[in-house]
């Protein structure tokens, strides 16, 4: 293995830190009666995501290069989807840049499947949760990482039509974060609001977290995770060369650290204090949005991309919650759909690539264009038909016992719990 | 409703690859392209007015 490979292999090591962060960010922004249940769904989301991925997903992600179905419109060739082996069969043993790309994107698709959690908690069932996760990780993933990272149309735009190099995203703004967050939207459609989040006249009540502190210690994880997914996207997928990791790392942590401060700032004047919960948001949402362009802009843009993605979080947080009345407890909506989004145009913006043709933004925008226009309905129908045979939500005395007592039997906390005998003996 | 929104969603972005496919000047393009995309920003209004609506019955 060469030298490259080896600092690829580590950083892909440092990816499932990302999932170990947004799992904590998930349970500490949610209830503690949810809590052992957020957490158990975040590790069997990351077991199915990773089997669906592994036996069917990776055969229609496939990689640049390798086997693929085209359509061919207006004389131009259209890949749209892979035809590799099911069942990983014979490809991950020589090491190789294809191999390591599965290794990343396996990882990549239980963190992906890992957002829409955040949407449904309090009220989603774990086994339409691991079924949603199969949906996701096993086709919804695969084929629009296919367009942008396996060779597919969206990446052939600037060789077909001219427009600079392509669909361009480095670390997954688009297919890990903007997938999983619009996947997020259609789960959070799906489900409806929580038992008593609005009240008569649709106002919303505010139901905070139980746990800050794990809130932003995930915060330190997901940094770390994606510094991994960052790098290790931006060698693979975009031909970053190994010594351009430093700048990687320099761009993920500056636009981490300008949206946290964008969003103290704003919390700050907004409601006379920093709200800890949005904050967190809003570093998550500098990470997010520094996923597309981490390898080709500089450190000044990186801080741009970030401050712009922390206002952008605490606005739309807000929207979403009223007057859109879409209840989303973590804001992954936010977060990962909107910061992912704006991370892919952000590209178009501020990204100096080498010997590059006009029209990056164009491609882009083309990008955007099939994430909201294709990959929101495609999410949604698949969600929608699930919830036909499989309904989603759970019923109402588990919203009214919480999630842990009603499908798991236990809470997460039980030292919380007040035992009426220790009372009555005294 | 939703269905209709769904459907706008989806006349969008077709809007956005007819423009690059078949138009060649990077203007044209453009403009179709944003075209196709203000399409698609109606049928996510529709999709969240149906939300609304139905979150409304509900109540």
């Amino acid at each position: 293995m060469t030298p490259a490979s080896i600092l690829c292999i580590l950083l892909i090591f440092l990816v499932p830190l990302a999932s170990a962060g947004l799992t904590l960010i998930n349970i500490g922004l949610g209830r503690s009666r949810s809590a052992a249940h957020a957490a158990l769904a975040s590790l069997c989301v990351m077991a199915v995501a990773a089997i669906a991925y592994s036996q069917c997903g990776s055969a229609w992600q496939g990689v640049p290069g390798g086997a693929g179905h085209s359509l061919t419109m207006a004389g131009k060739e259209w890949n749209w989807i892979a035809a590799e082996p099911l069942f990983l069969s014979g490809r991950l043993s020589d090491g190789s840049p294809a191999s390591l790309a599965i290794l990343l994107q396996m990882l990549s698709a239980g963190l992906a499947a890992l957002i829409p959690l955040s949407s449904g908690a309090d009220r989603w069932r774990l086994s339409a949760i691991c079924a949603s996760a199969a949906l996701l990780a096993g086709f919804t993933y695969p084929l629009f990482a296919h367009w942008v990272w396996g060779g597919g149309w969206l990446a052939q735009l600037g060789a077909s039509y001219g427009l600079g190099r392509g669909f361009v995203d480095a670390g997954g703004a688009s297919c890990i974060q903007a997938v999983g967050g619009l996947t997020g939207l259609s789960v959070a459609l799906i489900l409806g609001p929580r038992r008593g989040k609005y009240m008569a006249h649709g106002i919303p009540a505010a139901i905070p977290g139980h746990d800050a502190v794990v809130v932003v210690f995930g915060c330190f994880l997901a940094l770390l995770g994606w510094l991994g997914l960052n790098s290790a996207g931006a060698i693979l997928f975009a031909g970053a060369e190994a010594g351009r990791t430093v700048l990687i790392a320099a761009n993920t942590t500056l636009s981490a650290a300008a949206g946290v401060l964008a969003t103290v700032a704003i919390t700050g004047i907004r409601f006379g204090r920093p709200d800890a919960s949005l904050c967190a948001n809003g570093w998550v949402a500098g990470l997010v949005a520094s996923s597309a362009a981490c390898a080709f802009v500089t450190p000044a843009a990186a801080v741009a991309i970030g401050l712009i993605a922390g206002v952008l979080v605490t606005f739309t947080v807000a929207y979403i919650e009223w007057p859109l009345a879409i209840d989303d407890p973590g804001g992954a909506i936010s977060v990962h759909a909107a910061g992912g989004l704006w991370g892919v145009l952000a590209v178009g913006i501020f990204a100096r690539i080498p010997n590059n043709a006009p029209g990056q933004w164009l491609a882009q925008l083309v990008g955007i264009a099939t994430l909201v226009g294709f990959v929101l309905p495609m999410t949604y129908s698949l969600n929608w038909l699930l919830n036909r045979f499989h309904h989603q939500r759970v019923a109402p005395e588990g919203e009214r016992q919480g999630m842990d007592l009603y499908e798991l039997g236990a809470g997460a906390y039980p030292e919380f719990v007040t035992h009426n005998e220790e009372f009555t003996q005294q | 409703m939703k269905i209709l929104s769904l459907l706008l969603l989806v006349a969008g972005w077709t809007i956005v690859l007819a423009a690059i496919a078949l138009l060649r000047t990077t203007p044209e393009r453009s403009i179709f392209a944003i075209a196709g995309i203000g399409v698609e920003a109606l049928g996510l209004a529709l999709a969240i007015r149906a939300h609304r609506l139905r979150r409304g019955e509900s109540e």
